[in-house]
């Protein structure tokens, strides 16, 4: 596990949650083929993971992870490809590139660090924001309903859709293994208290549990327990794997079987004059 | 009147709500937050009396905000670098359908990589979107460009959207003493907007039409003309201030600084411009040439001062990759039609909010000496 940690100084204040998901991620990489991992970031305190993960890395513009994402995963497929991206990142400013992801069907992986605010930029509500929250830019409260992430996954056409908590480690770790290896679009939605500026811990023990006897190849079901909480103040949350589904990949359709990254000089005229005669 | 000491951004955000816009959108972009969430603070105190919406883009805040303005609603918003230029694309079709809007920018580098910190790439990069573009040298100065900035894209004659350009943390993040003009002032100078056209359900009209190749170009000329004509009305609004206010920077275009008799010009915008003055000050033959309006670019007022001196040094905060800076190459085609040519060469300083000291002025005066005339410099870089 070692191995996978660098020389740069966590600047994530004391109780944050991307601590236990930069735990969860380093457990499930150390098992995997580092060489053939890349993570993808965006901008905000989430991807600052990427300098605490010895792997490729790429930091993206705020809100592009997905659409880079998909670039490396087109680009060569034998990479394992990860993106990081905040809730202001993946649900607002760029929201069009994960649903877009979702819809291709691109096998990569998307986590979400959603602590329900604008971190970095200190403290102003996002699109999970509960509706009345009082942050910098909302000193009244938001007039705004928040809306449920993986609903809007799930009506794109993602086909691996999951929610963790940053504070329950072993879920969040099987969850992630299990994300990574799915073929297709992963999408998990962790749940990660923010501790400076939107403290969700008492919230979230009180309500967290783990989903049970549920089958995530049931599309109704699916949908009825994604539905369960929609980020608001009322319910029980349930944490796990709401909905998988085995459908061909973008890459697949489209690549079959090739690799971009290895393509020969030869092969670009042979598929040129295939082309033209 | 009253004189406050506080944040830059919150001064402006006074000078902002001082000009009564109804309608302000925000997005959070370091170093330009602190603005719109003090406005933020006013509207939810009842301070202002305007529709306060966070959206989820800066793309989103312009197209927002062009909407409201075409209403006949005066607007604001303010961004920085990666903000900045993802409203490229709004940029344009605001100045097209010549809606004035007043948007500050706090001047920050663009990515990659990362940076926060001040240059000029951001702003310099929009500058053929037909936007007014200004640049405040103290946050006094930022303070009334916001007000006069309204003024001035809001005449019949212009009405296009205008930039108010701060250098992000040196202005924007500074405590610096202002004075801040009183409401009743402020609305005798500045009244209510009137717009010739607005979107009215009495009478319907159509905004940013499809115009073909026959009538394309003419749009294009009227908002060159428009340009132009905004040039008198800055300097005659400048001018208004001063009996008003009783501040005027030098003739609103350009602002000249021990140039009587200077051999060696220093022509540069923004903040620097406070640190090359104390340069000049202990320097017996070296002006300032502060450009004030970057468009409409000076050209006259240009060529009238830089036509005496020996040297030319153009300061840049930004970089035109493959060439050289921004700034230089305009000064350069500005000075060409004269007879009696000074050298010139550019300095690029401070990119990504790497420090410009006094001792740098002198190095980089010393330089411009030795100059024969077209280098471009990159000053401070590591070895
Ligand atoms: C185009 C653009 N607009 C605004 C910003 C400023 N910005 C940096 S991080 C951030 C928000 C981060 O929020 P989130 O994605 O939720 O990440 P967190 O910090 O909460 O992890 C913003 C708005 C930016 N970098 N680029
Ligand atoms: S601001 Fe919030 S999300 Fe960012 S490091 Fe601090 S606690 Fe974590
Ligand atoms: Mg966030």
């Amino acid at each position: 596990m070692n191995k996978l940690s660098t020389y740069a100084e966590i600047t994530w204040c004391p109780g944050c949650g991307n601590f236990g998901i930069l735990n969860a991620v380093k457990k499930v990489f150390s098992e995997l083929d580092t060489k053939k991992l890349v993570m993808v970031t965006g901008i905000g305190c989430h991807g600052k993971i990427a300098d605490y993960i010895n792997v490729n890395s790429f930091y993206t513009i705020h809100g592009r992870t997905p659409a880079t994402a998909t670039g490396i995963k087109l680009g060569n497929p034998e990479l394992t490809v990860v993106g990081f991206a905040g809730d202001g990142d993946a649900y607002g400013e760029g929201l069009e590139h994960l649903l877009f992801a979702a819809k291709r069907n691109i096998d990569i992986t998307m986590v979400i660090h959603n602590n329900r605010v604008y971190g970095l930029t200190t403290g102003q509500f996002t699109p999970t924001s509960p509706a009345g929250f009082k942050g910098k830019s909302t000193p009244r409260g938001s007039p705004e309903e928040p809306f449920n992430p993986l609903l809007l996954a799930f009506c794109a056409g993602a086909t691996f859709i999951a929610r963790c908590y940053s504070a329950k480690s072993k879920n969040l770790a099987s969850v992630l293994r299990e994300a990574i290896n799915h073929r297709g679009f992963s999408f998990v939605d962790v749940l990660q208290p923010c501790y400076t500026f939107f403290n969700t811990y008492d919230f979230y023990n009180e309500r967290v549990y783990e989903l049970e006897d549920h089958n995530p190849s049931d599309r109704e079901e699916a949908e009825k327990r994604i539905k369960e909480w929609n980020y608001d103040s009322d319910g029980r949350i349930p944490i796990g794997i709401f909905y998988r589904e085995s459908k061909p990949t973008f890459d697949e359709l489209v690549l079959k079987g090739l690799n971009p990254s290895k393509r020969e000089a030869r092969f670009n005229v042979k598929c040129f004059l295939d082309r033209m005669i | 009147m009253k004189y406050v000491v506080q944040e830059g951004s919150h001064s402006v955000a006074e000078a902002v709500s001082l000009c009564r816009p109804g309608v302000i959108a925000a997005f959070p972009i370091t170093p330009q937050t602190h603005i719109v969430e003090k406005l933020a603070e006013f509207v939810a105190n009842g301070d202002l009396d305007a529709e306060f919406v966070n959206v989820e883009s800066e793309h989103s805040a312009l197209s927002l905000i062009a909407g409201a303005e075409a209403c006949g609603i005066r607007t604001f918003t303010a961004t920085s670098s990666q903000g900045l230029a993802l409203m490229h694309e709004v940029l344009h079709a605001t100045s097209g359908m010549r809606l004035p809007t007043v948007m500050v920018v706090a001047n920050r580098a663009l990515s990659a990589p990362l940076n926060i910190w001040n240059d000029h790439s951001d702003s310099m990069a929009q500058r053929d979107t037909s936007w007014l573009q200004f640049y405040a040298e103290s946050v006094q100065e930022a303070v009334d460009l916001t007000i006069q900035s309204y003024r001035v894209a809001e005449s019949k004659d212009v009405m296009l959207p205008a930039m108010v350009c701060m250098d992000g943390y040196v202005l924007t993040h500074t405590y610096e003493s202002v004075l801040i003009p009183d409401q009743a002032m402020v609305d005798e100078f500045l009244p209510p907007f009137e717009p010739e056209y607005r979107l009215d359900p009495e009478e319907p009209m159509t905004f940013g039409v499809y115009a073909l190749p026959s009538d394309y170009m003419e749009f294009k000329w009227e908002q060159q003309k428009a340009m132009e004509n905004a040039k008198r009305h800055i300097m005659r609004i400048n001018r208004e201030y001063r009996k008003m206010f009783g501040r005027a920077y030098g003739n609103g275009m350009v602002e000249l600084y021990n140039m009587d008799d200077a051999e060696v010009a220093i022509v540069a915008m923004g903040s620097i411009c406070g640190t090359i003055k104390e340069a000049v000050d202990e320097m017996k033959d070296v002006g300032l040439v502060r450009i004030r309006t970057y468009r409409p670019f000076p050209v006259e007022e240009l060529r009238d001062v830089l036509r005496d001196v020996e040297i030319v040094a153009v300061v840049d905060r930004a970089f035109s990759y493959g060439y050289e800076g921004p700034v230089f190459s305009e000064i350069k085609s500005a000075l060409y039609v004269l007879r009696n040519r000074p050298i010139v060469c550019n300095f690029i300083v401070g990119l990504g909010g790497r420090d410009t000291r006094v001792e740098d002025v002198f190095r980089l005066v010393k330089r411009a000496k030795e100059s024969a005339g077209g280098e471009v410099i990159w000053l401070n870089l590591k070895a």
